[in-house]
């Protein structure tokens, strides 16, 4: 049976980079005794696949990973296990059971919505609103991207699916694709180089508030959260 | 949540903020308004060294189960951190709490090696707390030292209110029922000092006085007040099977070096080789119930969720249950699918059918540590271990499909000779040949790898070579060249690697080893001209502390080439670890005679830990040897 399980992580949590949360979240399994299936062979491990890896530095309302599981009880019985044996800035939020075809967690994500705050010692030196709407007003936003072999020349702007300023705060919708995944982060910085501005290290608080599936077209995309891919058991 | 002691900008800047941010899986909690003393646990390295010693979750554990203590963790900032915490003025906080260790009642330090005394000053430094005792004020906590360097403490004597000497589990709730006590009267530190250096188990240095003699020995060495006493009994556990032991112990977000439920099947060894220390200051062996180890296994693993368990002790072979542990942990691990991390153990037919239920024979290796090359040396450091049961063992490895063999060796024990050191080449080879006998060509995967490896031996406090002078550098670079020599002479040594340690190191645990009060300013001179993680070779720092013992007048040769006459006080004399000074001296006298000692299982020597009245000792059969007889 394959399991979709949505988490949050908050606080000091942000500090914990992917693979500690992978190696915390096999812990965890145990901890909460899930009937969790391993591969076979000589050393084996449990089947748990990530979606969408979150930078350092970021919490999250809407992170995945499936898991394959030997046999289990109900979806709220699993859940409460789980929280039993969290840490805070850890919580399991549902569990959901996932149809024999679906996809796996990581090969399904294709957007993910950020939230973006100023840290209350730092104020935006420019009026927000109105460069965001020109930001995402460009016909095509370049960008150098820093590779680890070389620098490329990129747009961003096919990738930005949804800019926009509410009460000082910044939703942004973006690729959170394997091949595209766009950080936030850069295109915070974009937008104040345009605006003749640096931004300075940690002025952001940026948090996930959830990560998506494709269920459209790529010209014509719909976008549903991870969790929906799945029922409540 | 508890509000980090570091900002957002410090912890996103640094390598690993996990270390610093407490929050782990088991860490306690408390309210600081309902508890009455606030502990501060320090292991003086790394978080990812800190992390991984049982010791540590053990004292943790036990003071917080104390309804009136709250126990958190501290260990030493990296050196990032370090700089920024210096620039930035952020005073050393505690993992749990994220609190100044300032406002503690207690800082508990455990020396596990003596290259850590320079991160014990970064601890007191970086706390605020002033580096003597003697110039501490009542704002300051009661700095408390423990492990096994506390068996010679002298050498950071200076730094410390107490050492608290042995076991940690027996003295505790007394020491702080007693702090208590103190405050509710009015008293003062030094008052509370003085009732601690009455109770058992606690050196209190400012307390003693150390006179010295014009060749810069110990004249004597006298408490300043009467009612103190003149020799400090270590602590012990009588019965390990009764102590408590943590359930649930804190698990790191990090990969920290041990990242794996530790199950302590005994303390103690009954082997007694002459260079080991440990193999005297834990006396008598005591074991665990294997019955009990089952239970803390099963509850160990629900409780941190670690997908792989070892056993830990001196000399596991010894442990005389090991059979049917092991076979229980087998079928539990694999129902679990949880990963066994054996220890090292005798080769023979039980280990090899062991190891090849539970690690792939081709990845892992044997370990064998003869410690010396030649039977002649290995009868004087008294390591039982012969030529035939090393080849023996191997043969019936390399037919079992092993064909990797660690060896470890020591080079510059007493009486060692060019033969000796030539034997470590030679046995390197008898045992790469033993695996061309023994395995037919066509079944060979690939030559044998032979890794040997040699330490340098350094003679530590409360062993038999506590007489011993250590090697010069020069000495032991020289032996070091003519091992690799001996080996690039032999047959088969094209299967052979050979790797040594860095000497100077080595001559520095050698100076601290038995080391005296007159090394506390080295010390702290080596820590102020940027010392730091001596442990960590790309940190070491030769040179400067060459130059602390200069401008400190301090002469190494004094502590490790000097050879010390039978009748000479040691700075450790006044600590009583069980054995005797005088079983010790049998030992030393044995050895330069290359006479071999039973193990206690064999036949009691005699060495004095029989009063404790436990573990080995109380065994029947076991006839207890008059101390005085020879």
């Amino acid at each position: 049976m394959k399991l979709r399980i949505k988490f949050t992580k908050s606080g000091v949590m942000k500090f914990i980079g992917h693979l500690d949360v992978m190696r915390y979240f096999q812990k965890a399994m145990r901890r909460a005794e899930i009937d969790i299936s391993y591969t076979t062979g000589f050393s084996p491990h449990q089947i748990m696949s990530f979606a969408a890896p979150l930078g350092v530095g970021l919490e999250s309302n809407g992170e995945y990973f499936d898991i394959e599981a030997d046999s289990v009880t109900n979806g709220n019985d699993m859940k409460d296990r789980l929280n039993a044996v969290m840490v805070d800035g850890m919580h399991i939020e549902s569990i959901r059971l996932l149809p024999e075809n679906a996809g796996n967690a990581m090969a399904s994500v294709a957007a993910a919505k950020y939230t973006i705050l100023f840290d209350s010692s730092f104020s935006c030196p420019f009026d927000l609103e109105n460069a965001v709407n020109i930001f995402m007003a460009q016909e095509s936003i370049s960008v150098t991207k820093q590779t680890k072999r070389n620098v490329k020349e990129m747009d961003l702007k096919p990738y930005i699916y949804e800019m926009t300023v509410k009460d000082g705060v910044i939703f942004l919708l973006v690729n959170a694709s394997s091949s595209g995944n766009i950080k936030p982060g850069l295109v915070m910085e974009t937008l104040f180089k345009e605006n003749g501005q640096t931004l300075p290290e940690s002025a952001l608080k940026i948090t996930r508030q959830d990560t998506y599936t494709n269920t459209g077209t790529e010209d014509a995309p719909v976008f549903i959260p991870l969790e929906d891919i799945g029922y409540e058991f | 949540m508890v509000k980090p002691a570091l900002s957002d900008e410090i912890l996103l800047k640094i390598e690993k903020p996990a270390r610093y941010i407490g929050n782990e899986v088991n860490s306690v909690v408390k309210d600081k308004e309902q508890v009455d003393i606030r502990f501060a646990m320090c292991f003086p390295d790394v978080y990812e060294i800190g992390m991984s010693h049982l010791g540590i979750q053990i004292i943790y554990d036990l003071l917080n189960r104390f309804e009136d203590t709250w126990c958190e963790r501290v260990y030493s900032p990296w050196t990032d951190l370090d700089q920024i915490m210096r620039k930035e003025k952020i005073p050393l906080f505690a993992l749990e709490s994220q609190e100044p260790i300032r406002e503690f009642d207690f800082l508990g330090i455990t020396l596990q090696y003596e290259m850590c005394y320079t991160n014990v000053l970064q601890i007191l430094d970086l706390s605020g707390i002033p580096f003597y005792a003697v110039d501490r004020t009542e704002a300051d906590p009661i700095v408390i030292g423990g492990g096994p360097c506390s068996y010679n403490p002298e050498p950071i004597a200076d730094f410390f209110d107490i050492f608290y000497i042995g076991e940690g589990e027996t003295m505790y709730r007394k020491l702080l029922d007693t702090y208590k006590e103190n405050k509710r009267n009015g008293g003062s530190r030094e008052d509370f000092l003085y009732q601690a250096a009455k109770l058992p188990g606690m050196y209190v240095p400012r307390f003693y006085e150390v006179t010295y003699k014009e060749d810069g020995t110990i004249a004597s060495f006298l408490p300043v007040k009467e009612d103190i006493p003149e020799t400090i009994v270590k602590e012990l556990v009588t019965d390990l099977s009764e102590t408590s032991y943590p359930e649930k112990p804190v698990v790191p977000f990090i990969k920290v070096t041990q990242d794996r439920v530790v199950l302590e099947i005994q303390r103690g060894c009954i082997r007694g080789c002459r260079f080991c220390q440990a193999g005297q200051i834990y006396r008598p062996v005591r074991e665990r119930n294997a019955e009990v180890l089952k239970k803390y296994a099963l509850t160990l693993l629900k409780n941190t969720g670690h997908e792989e368990i070892s056993l830990s002790s001196l000399s596991s072979s010894d442990y005389s249950q090991l059979e049917e542990l092991i076979f229980f942990l087998i079928e539990e691990c694999a129902r679990k699918k949880i990963n066994i991390s054996l220890p090292s153990l005798r080769i023979d037919s039980f280990s090899l059918d062991i190891m090849s239920k539970v690690q792939d024979v081709k990845k892992s290796s044997l370990t064998f540590a003869p410690e010396a090359g030649s039977q002649r040396l290995r009868n004087v450091i008294n390591k039982g271990l012969t030529e035939e049961v090393i080849l023996k063992g191997a043969a019936l490895a390399f037919e079992g499909g092993w064909s990797r063999v660690k060896l470890y060796f020591m080079l510059g024990l007493p009486t060692e000779t060019e033969e000796d050191i030539r034997g470590i080449a030679e046995l390197s080879n008898k045992i790469a040949a033993v695996f061309y006998e023994t395995v037919p060509k066509e079944k060979r995967n690939g030559k044998v790898q032979i890794v040997t490896s040699t330490s340098f031996f350094i003679p530590k406090p409360f062993t038999p070579f506590q007489w011993s002078p250590m090697n010069t550098k020069e000495e032991l670079i020289e032996k070091a060249y003519l091992t690799k020599k001996a080996v690039t002479e032999q047959l088969n040594q094209k299967s052979i690697k050979y790797n040594w340690h860095e000497a100077d190191v080595s001559i520095l645990e050698g100076v601290f080893a038995r080391g005296d009060r007159k090394t506390a300013k080295v010390i702290l001179k080596a820590y102020e001209k940027g010392c730091l993680f001596d442990s960590w070779s790309e940190y070491f720092h030769n040179d400067l502390w060459m130059e602390a013992f200069q401008e400190c007048g301090v002469s190494i040769d004094f502590y490790t080439t000097r050879t010390r006459s039978a009748d000479e006080i040691f700075p450790w004399d006044f600590l009583d670890c069980g054995v005797t000074k005088e079983f010790l001296k049998r030992e030393w006298v044995k050895a330069q005679k290359e006479e071999v000692s039973p193990n206690c299982k064999m036949q009691c020597q005699g060495c004095g830990a029989n009063r404790f009245k436990s573990g080995i000792c109380m065994e029947k059969g076991q006839e207890q040897k008059d101390e005085t007889q020879d």
